[in-house]
């Protein structure tokens, strides 16, 4: 029986937080970062709020080389700099000796959309001659794959999948494929937004963003007053690593290892048909060995659209039972940011574990009628050892992830543990 | 001891025909279905050429509704995979549709269909601030190709694992091993596997036009696909579908299914050098031909016919030509290669897919497709490309291969189940 890889570096960016650490203290917080969209004039949009990493905290132009900048979007430039972070948090050395044994598997939904919506102007309003240099690339869906390959010199299996918000997860499981085979590391997770005139309209087009203009009531999920979400940019890249890899090169720190997954279709509207979210979480924690009693808490896909809802409150509950597992969901402060939202998830329920923390749902009064215990303010310190991951693309995608504490640490105190922690960190 | 994957359906849709037999009747004559641009004017354009398929999906059982919903793209999948359906004689009743999976590859997506939209929102450019009265409820769809996926899982009622898969020009090729994994892994038992792009464009065939990967020989558009020939100056653009039916051998065999062979190894590399660019040693694509035959349990001997990327660039033809013989060591010099791109053009994501296919059928018919338009060989490309006529040859084992903006390398082996195909 191999051993489960493990998850050895975390790279973040979102709207609350640029880095785990900033990421993860304001998320404790219930600190959104949930806003008026600043990037361009939305006020003629029927949706005005967005969770964006905005240039005036990001930077680029200090975290990246100008070269890198001409022919990069937005959520590219965020990508490079999210695994920047991962590999510096794993203490990953480049080498090149294993640069065919590691590779780099990202989530994509939209490409480098606000790039190609300026192409497209370009090409339409000016002419052929117009068109980016660049454009055969920013735009298309392997492009953060493909430019952190570059940068890191990592030549080993890589690729990118896309099935709307679940690949985050696809991502991760697909990475842990590629250990199998005999990789030794993964960069792997996804950052995503297409957060541009062009982008907004076509995520407005799919009928589930929020048209409030209240931050603090615009994304509520399992809450009465659910209107759909707010779109978001930003995510999480992880270091994966084979276990024994991992070990041999002295990683300093394991956060968890990725113990299961698996992925469903839901059956085209219409059928009478069942969903597939309940078999998801069901083949997930079967991959994983472990029992539905072992599971301290659910990062919920959490859609904030009622029918939605319903339908993984009750997968929740079919699996767990009603009301027996903390659900959590910590991008009702980020808002959704497509293919980045569940990998960031994945970089959030690693920190709950390390921490015994569980992040808020912010700004939500649960409804009765989901069978579920939504988390609204953090809990904690407390044991936390195994957590479910759910994410669910438009189109009846579904995937779930099973992360566990780093191993040799069960049944130890958490005390003994955060004490470890500390001492790795400094 | 792993589950071994066979492919026991495919479906085409290809410039020059629809359906498997019209592909490979294409392809075994050495016919090229390059042309003018008609779905455009192309004269502003550089490249002026594509490989386009006279496709209409109402005379392939798309009602108004999907037709309207799906980009070209998804057309072009959904046709597909009910040819593969058919063909592999799989009767959708008493199946259980959750072991049932779906992988798409795509490069671009829904680019057709995007551009049609942007132009309308955009009042042709002329708004940045789009127009959101004038947006489709599909939108949506085309903004993440994922659709693509969905649209095959509901034609076939797949209820397992579903993806599209997006590495470039990889994609078909890789979209087919994510597949063959999840059958082997036990996700899934039966997978409808492949990869579509509809490409032809004017914002695809200007980003091309811009680093000039496409070539300019207008004036004779049926020979401007010319891999490995020293006049070679940039690839034709194409489109296309080709969609298979992938299961585990034993099931195969118990249901008396026809085999077309098994997928018996796969290896993937990126060169981690240059978004277009290639090094000219070719040692990751190298690196990636070996997994997969390390994977397959082969030597380079065993590889009877290389079906090439040979996309007809320059710089293409000279990284593969060295790939294969860093790879394969002197058995490079003996193996017929050839790339149908110079027939069928590139379809970017959708054509690892498409030459699957072609290898499967190699290995069907014991026939090599030729490399059309090659007719002054280049020095630097020295190998045995088939230049212009297929040849009878005896096909049990194929390596086929694919090379992708972002730098990936991929490499698959096919072979005849039980050393034969059936």
């Amino acid at each position: 029986m191999t051993r489960p890889p493990v998850v050895t570096g975390i790279g973040v960016v979102a709207p609350n937080g640029l880095g785990s650490v900033d990421y993860w203290s304001a998320t404790c917080a219930g600190i959104s970062g949930i806003r008026a969209v600043e990037r361009f004039d939305a006020q003629g949009y029927a949706s005005v709020l967005a969770g964006e990493v905005r240039e005036k905290d990001f930077k680029a132009e200090e975290r990246l080389p100008g070269r890198l900048l001409a022919q990069t979007d937005h959520m590219t430039r965020l990508a490079l700099v999210a695994a920047n972070w991962a590999l510096e948090d794993a203490k990953v050395e480049g080498s090149t000796r294993d640069a065919l044994d590691r590779g780099v598997i990202t989530a994509s939904s939209a490409g480098g959309f606000e790039f190609g919506q300026r192409e497209l102007q370009n090409l339409w309003r000016m002419g052929n001659e117009y068109v980016s240099a660049y454009q055969s690339f920013a735009w298309f869906y392997a492009v953060n794959t493909g430019q952190i390959s570059i940068r890191h010199g990592l030549k080993g299996p890589s690729g990118v999948v896309v099935t709307d918000q679940a690949g985050g997860l696809d991502a991760i499981a697909q990475a842990r494929r590629q250990l199998r085979r005999g990789s030794k590391l993964i960069l792997c997770g996804g950052v995503d937004g297409s957060i541009c005139p062009w982008g907004w309209i076509a995520q407005m087009a799919g009928g589930r963003v929020s048209h409030s203009d209240d931050p603090a009531a615009a994304y509520l999920p399992f809450d009465d007053r659910a209107a759909g979400h707010v779109s978001a940019e930003g995510g999480a890249i992880l270091v994966l690593e084979d276990a024994q890899a991992a070990e041999d090169r002295g990683a300093p720190k394991v956060y968890g290892e990725i113990a299961g997954y698996a992925a469903t279709f839901d059956p085209q509207p219409g059928t009478g048909r069942e969903p597939a979210l309940k078999r998801a979480i069901v083949g997930a924690l079967a991959d994983a060995g472990v029992a539905h009693d072992e599971v301290d808490v659910v990062f919920a896909d959490a859609a904030a659209v009622p029918s939605m809802d319903q339908i993984e409150a009750d997968a929740i509950a079919a699996v767990f039972g009603v009301r027996a597992v903390l659900v959590t969901a910590p991008k009702s402060m980020t808002g959704r940011m497509y293919a980045g939202a569940a990998a960031l998830d994945v970089a959030a329920a690693l920190l709950a574990i390390r921490d015994g923390l569980i992040p808020p749902t912010i700004n939500v009064r649960p409804a009765r009628r989901y069978p579920v215990e939504v988390v609204t303010a953090l809990r904690g310190p407390m044991l936390v050892q195994v957590a479910v991951v759910i994410a669910r693309g438009q189109g009846g995608f579904n995937s779930v992830l099973v992360v566990r504490g780093p191993r040799g640490n069960a049944g130890r105190k958490r005390e003994t543990r955060e004490a470890r922690y500390v001492r790795q960190d400094i | 001891m792993p589950r071994r994957v066979v492919i026991s359906g495919i479906g085409v849709v290809a410039p020059g025909g629809i359906g498997a037999k019209e592909f490979w009747s294409l392809l075994s004559d050495g016919r090229t279905a390059t042309r003018r641009i008609s779905f455009f004017d192309p004269s502003r354009f550089r490249s002026r050429i594509a490989a386009e398929i006279d496709f209409d999906p109402a005379d392939h059982g798309l009602s108004q509704q999907e037709i309207r919903r799906m980009d070209r793209g998804a057309q072009l999948a959904v046709v597909a995979v009910r040819e593969a359906i058919a063909d592999s004689g799989l009767a959708f009743v008493n199946i259980d549709l959750a072991r049932v999976g779906v992988t798409v590859g795509t490069a671009v997506g829904a680019t057709m269909g995007l551009e049609e939209e942007y132009r309308v929102v955009s009042d042709d450019g002329r708004l940045y601030l789009v127009d959101s009265e004038y947006a489709v409820p599909h939108l949506y769809g085309y903004l993440v190709p994922s659709s693509f996926a969905r649209e095959v899982a509901w034609a076939c009622g797949a209820e397992g694992p579903v993806a599209v898969i997006s590495a470039g020009c990889t994609s078909g090729l890789d979209s087919v091993a994510y597949a063959c994994d999840l059958i082997r892994e036990g996700s899934a038992d039966i997978m409808l596997a492949g990869a579509t792009d509809a490409p032809i464009s004017p914002i695809t065939v200007a980003c091309f036009d811009a680093i000039k990967a496409t070539t300019p020989r207008n004036d004779d558009p049926e020979h401007a696909s010319r891999p490995f020939d020293l006049t070679r100056n940039g690839f034709v653009l194409g489109e296309g579908s080709a969609m298979f039916v992938l299961e585990e051998l034993e099931s195969a065999r118990k249901r008396d299914a026809h085999i077309y062979a098994e997928i018996a190894g796969f290896g993937a590399r990126c060169n981690a050098f240059h978004m277009t660019g290639l090094r000219l040693d070719g040692a990751e694509m190298a690196a990636a031909i070996k997994a997969a035959l390390n994977e397959a349990r082969l030597n380079p001997e065993d590889i009877d016919y290389i079906n090439a990327h040979g996309s007809g660039t320059k710089q293409n033809d000279r990284h593969e030509t060295a790939a294969f013989k860093l790879s394969l060591g002197s058995h490079a010099y003996k193996v017929p290669v050839s790339s149908i791109k110079s027939m069928i053009g590139h379809s970017l994501g959708a054509v690892g897919s498409l030459e699957i296919a072609a290898s499967v059928l190699a290995i069907q018919h014991n026939v090599v497709p030729p490399t059309a338009n090659l007719t002054t060989p280049d020095p630097e490309c020295d190998l045995d490309y088939v230049p212009q006529t297929a040849r009878q040859w005896q096909t049990d084992t194929v390596l086929s291969v694919g090379s992708g903006f972002g730098g990936f390398q991929s490499a698959m082996v096919l072979r005849g189940v039980d050393g034969r195909a059936a």
